[in-house]
């Protein structure tokens, strides 16, 4: 089966690199699917969930932004965060999300409103990877 | 001349000094190595933003639309982000690097431009404002192993003072990481951001989605937040390099002046013996006599 390279750098490491079949990504407008041989494409990515399919398997990742390029059979996204959805705290991010919620319900007097959306989408993108990963495997939650 | 107790409490103090400075060099060399990685796992991210950026800049060449940071203007105010170390104990590093930053200033003072500090480390920011410098932000107690968000609150002040045209030009002081023993002390131009040339075969002719504009407007930011991280991680790199020669040859000069005093002390108890013998012999002499 056709595949190609699937790369996914922060600034501060290499998280993914994979031989996979396809990726979904959350672009600037909506989701978009890209198999082997795209044409080359940049696009922005907004909050959301990566999914990377390799081997017949699901993964499922959470990027928090950033940009997607294909170009020759390979796929860089250049993300601003990015966690498997194994690494992700539920805990902290609901409390992320409790916490962005407030705040822009507060509106307080320094409350830069584009920040605190931003924050409030990354944790919502979270909170839906990892909430989907322990609906289908409904194993014991993580101590932690 | 000191007795061969002093002698003997004076050894003492230095090969706790000695210990200590060791245990310093051995810190900081594992820091360094940490620091180092870090600098290298960024490069990917790095590589291929420049390229991209590249190849978005060679789309949009009119004048007029240029992307803010892109534009070059007229420069009558110019930041410097200074990024020194918080503490001391590096060597010559630290005044290396405020001796640069200061020649910049000056520099520009001499073209009619004023200047104000950004100081990420307190070593510069001590520096700037004893020589009475106008600070704009200061920046201190950043981790070992720090984090992009880490250094965005710096870099945003940066581009959002150069988008509202408060500064026209922008450069980054830091020590870079030459190797163990050399770190050197750089002026780069952070804003405005001047993408590498690209060959003209080399232009992929992407999709661009939403556009090549609002790419680019999204990319550029994060560019110089990326090059204020980078600049960090060398500097972090460089600080715990210095500090590791610094803290070795101190430990080397403890330990040749433990050599010294110890042959001091037994040259001085020596002394002593050879004094009381006389003494006895003396003293048996005239008792015999």
């Amino acid at each position: 089966m056709a595949t190609m390279r699937l790369e996914i750098v922060t600034a501060e490491r290499l998280v993914y690199s994979e031989e996979v079949s396809s990726v979904v990504a959350p672009g600037f407008d909506g989701e978009l699917g890209i198999l082997p041989h795209h044409a080359p494409l940049l696009t922005l990515l907004k909050p959301g969930e990566l999914r990377i399919r390799k081997d017949g398997q699901e993964t499922l990742m959470a990027v928090t932004g950033g940009f997607m390029e294909v170009f020759e059979n390979k796929v860089v996204v250049l993300a601003d965060a990015a966690e498997r959805d194994s690494e992700i705290d539920l805990a902290r991010a609901e409390e992320a999300l409790k916490r962005a919620k407030e705040r822009i319900v507060a509106r307080g007097a320094d409350l830069n409103l584009e920040h605190a959306l931003s924050s409030m989408r990354r944790a919502e993108a979270r909170l839906k990877v990892a909430r989907r990963r322990r609906g289908t495997t409904a194993g014991p939650t993580r101590p932690g | 001349m000191p007795s061969v107790r002093q002698i003997r409490r004076r050894i003492r103090s230095v090969q706790n000094t000695a210990k200590i400075t060791k245990a310093m060099s051995m810190i900081a060399a594992s820091k360094m190595r940490r620091a180092q990685e870090m600098a290298l796992r960024g490069r990917p991210y790095a590589e291929r933003m420049q390229a991209l950026l590249a190849d978005l800049a060679a789309q949009s060449q009119d004048e007029e639309d240029l992307h803010p940071l892109l534009r070059r203007r007229e420069i009558k105010k110019a930041q410097i982000v200074l990024i020194t170390p918080d503490r001391g104990l590096t060597g010559g590093l630290n005044s290396n690097i405020n001796r640069r930053a200061a020649q910049l200033v000056l520099e520009q003072k001499a073209q009619n431009i004023s200047t104000n500090v950004v100081a990420v480390g307190r070593k510069g920011r001590d520096f700037m404002a004893r020589y009475g410098q106008d600070m704009r932000a200061v920046f201190t107690n950043l981790s070992d192993r720090p984090v992009l968000a880490d250094t965005t609150a710096a870099s945003r002040i940066v581009i959002d003072d150069y988008s509202q045209g408060l500064v026209d030009a922008v450069y980054l002081v830091y020590a870079r990481f030459v190797n163990t023993t050399l770190q050197r002390p750089v002026v780069e131009t952070l804003l405005p951001i001047v993408p590498a040339k690209l060959e003209a075969q080399s232009a992929v002719g992407y999709i661009y989605e939403p556009t090549g504009l609002q790419v680019l407007a999204q990319l550029l930011p994060r560019f110089a937040e990326m090059q204020v991280y980078h600049a960090v991680l060398e500097a972090i790199a460089s600080e715990q390099s210095a500090r590791m020669v610094a803290m070795r040859s101190a430990t080397d000069n403890a330990n040749a002046m433990v050599v010294d005093l110890t042959l001091e002390m037994n040259k001085v108890r020596q002394e002593g013996i050879t004094k009381e013998l006389l003494d006895i012999v003396g003293g048996a002499a005239a008792v015999e006599g």
